[in-house]
């Protein structure tokens, strides 16, 4: 492209006659091809081609004048998980409306092994067994319930929101914590001694 | 050489054609990783609210004519005696995070005294009730809900925020009657052996 044919016309030349001096018309082209690509670098890391992630999140509907809240969840199929402070996960069977049985509150982790995952596996795979076996029907679906501490961060809170898409629990829901939840978490960081 | 720099200077177009500027963004900000890909579909427009580490609000939308008519709606609304060229300083501007108190004083200040006021800001005051007095983030809401029923809205906060923070842009959503929002996340890789591996692994088995 940017060079053109100076061989000549390819006759021959007498041995007497002095061939003319050739002038090489070749561009070098790399410091162009460089800069090229220096460009392309830039617009590339300053692109917006990449549109950001998101996660879409559905709160349940609240009407404020509305006071009564059907309570239609099943026992048998909530999990409520607690966030807390420094990346803590608390979590018991069931929503602990008896307030009469206190629920037995376990604390796990975030950790891929033996952390919140293998629990919500675990009950996922325990309501459906109660659905083969007919105790529950088939419109029951396993429920977890978050309620993160006011001592959680966010990013907790999209993790958990996270393992549900992962675990593909369909029925969630972020909830306030109530003062009876921060009770559990605090008796048991008393009885695990944890500060 | 030919070939590879027609190559190149063809990208490079490309580039400089499809590029659209990132606007500047007014906190570092690390969102949480999800495993998550939903984009935001092209053409909508944005209300982004950013939250930062401490907690300070900062709030953005990407289109002009928005900017433009919530921030005459936030003048007439809160009576905060914007001049028309302070009012032209903030559709120039990409986000904002400064409570109404201060908004008049920021926007005529210097670009580079302004870069300063926004890194230290304090944030748009908000609220877990809508209709507390100090809720000015409810007021931005309003407004850009207003002029355009359609915003989407999108929460990018950085995961070591606290979760009141955030809880309390959330309470205010649902005050307005917003259940549905985006919550903008890094992409991670889907663990091996859980439900969704399993589901993305079907669906690349069928194509």
């Amino acid at each position: 492209m940017a060079e053109m044919d100076t061989s000549g016309g390819g006759h021959k030349k007498g041995p007497g006659v002095k061939k003319g001096k050739k002038l090489s018309t070749r561009i070098d082209l790399t410091p162009m091809v460089d800069l090229g690509f220096l460009l392309i670098t830039f617009f590339m890391y300053t692109t917006t081609l990449a549109k950001p992630k998101t996660m879409e999140i559905n709160m349940p509907y609240k009407d404020p004048n509305d006071k009564v809240e059907p309570n239609k969840i099943k026992e048998s199929v909530a999990l409520t998980v607690l966030l807390s402070k420094n990346h803590r996960v608390y979590y018991y069977e069931g929503m602990a409306s008896d307030p009469t049985k206190p629920p037995d509150l376990k604390a796990t982790t975030f950790a891929a092994k033996n952390g919140i995952r293998d629990e919500i596996i675990a009950k996922k795979k325990m309501v459906d067994d109660l659905k083969r076996a007919g105790t529950l029907t088939a419109k029951d679906e396993m429920t977890v319930l978050i309620k993160p501490d006011t001592t959680s961060s966010y990013g907790d809170m999209v993790n958990m929101l996270d393992e549900m898409n992962i675990n593909d629990i369909k029925v969630y829901a972020i909830i306030d914590i109530t003062d009876v939840d921060q009770n559990f978490i605090k008796e048991t960081e008393v009885a695990n001694g944890v500060k | 050489m030919t070939a590879m720099c027609d190559v190149a200077f063809l990208l490079l177009t490309f580039f400089m054609l499809a590029t659209k500027f990132k606007p500047p963004e007014p906190v570092v900000v690390s969102t949480p990783k999800s495993i998550s890909d939903i984009t935001v579909p092209h053409g909508d427009i944005i209300l982004l609210l950013t939250v930062d580490a401490k907690g300070r609000i900062y709030v953005a939308m990407d289109d002009r004519p928005t900017r433009q008519s919530v921030i005459e709606m936030v003048n007439s609304d809160k009576d905060l005696q914007l001049t028309k060229g302070e009012m032209n300083t903030f559709v120039a501007d990409a986000s904002e995070g400064i409570p109404f108190s201060a908004l008049k004083a920021y926007l005529d200040a210097t670009p580079d005294q302004q870069k300063m006021d926004e890194v230290n800001a304090a944030g748009i005051p908000a609220d877990t009730a809508v209709l507390a007095p100090n809720n000015e983030l409810a007021e931005w809401i309003k407004a850009a809900r207003t002029t355009n029923s359609k915003i989407r809205i999108c929460i990018k906060a950085d995961g070591a925020a606290s979760y009141p923070s955030v809880q309390k842009i959330i309470k205010t959503l649902e005050g307005y009657k917003i259940f549905k929002f985006n919550l903008i996340t890094d992409l991670k890789g889907i663990p091996a052996g859980t439900a969704a591996y399993d589901d993305a692994h079907k669906a690349d088995a069928k194509k």
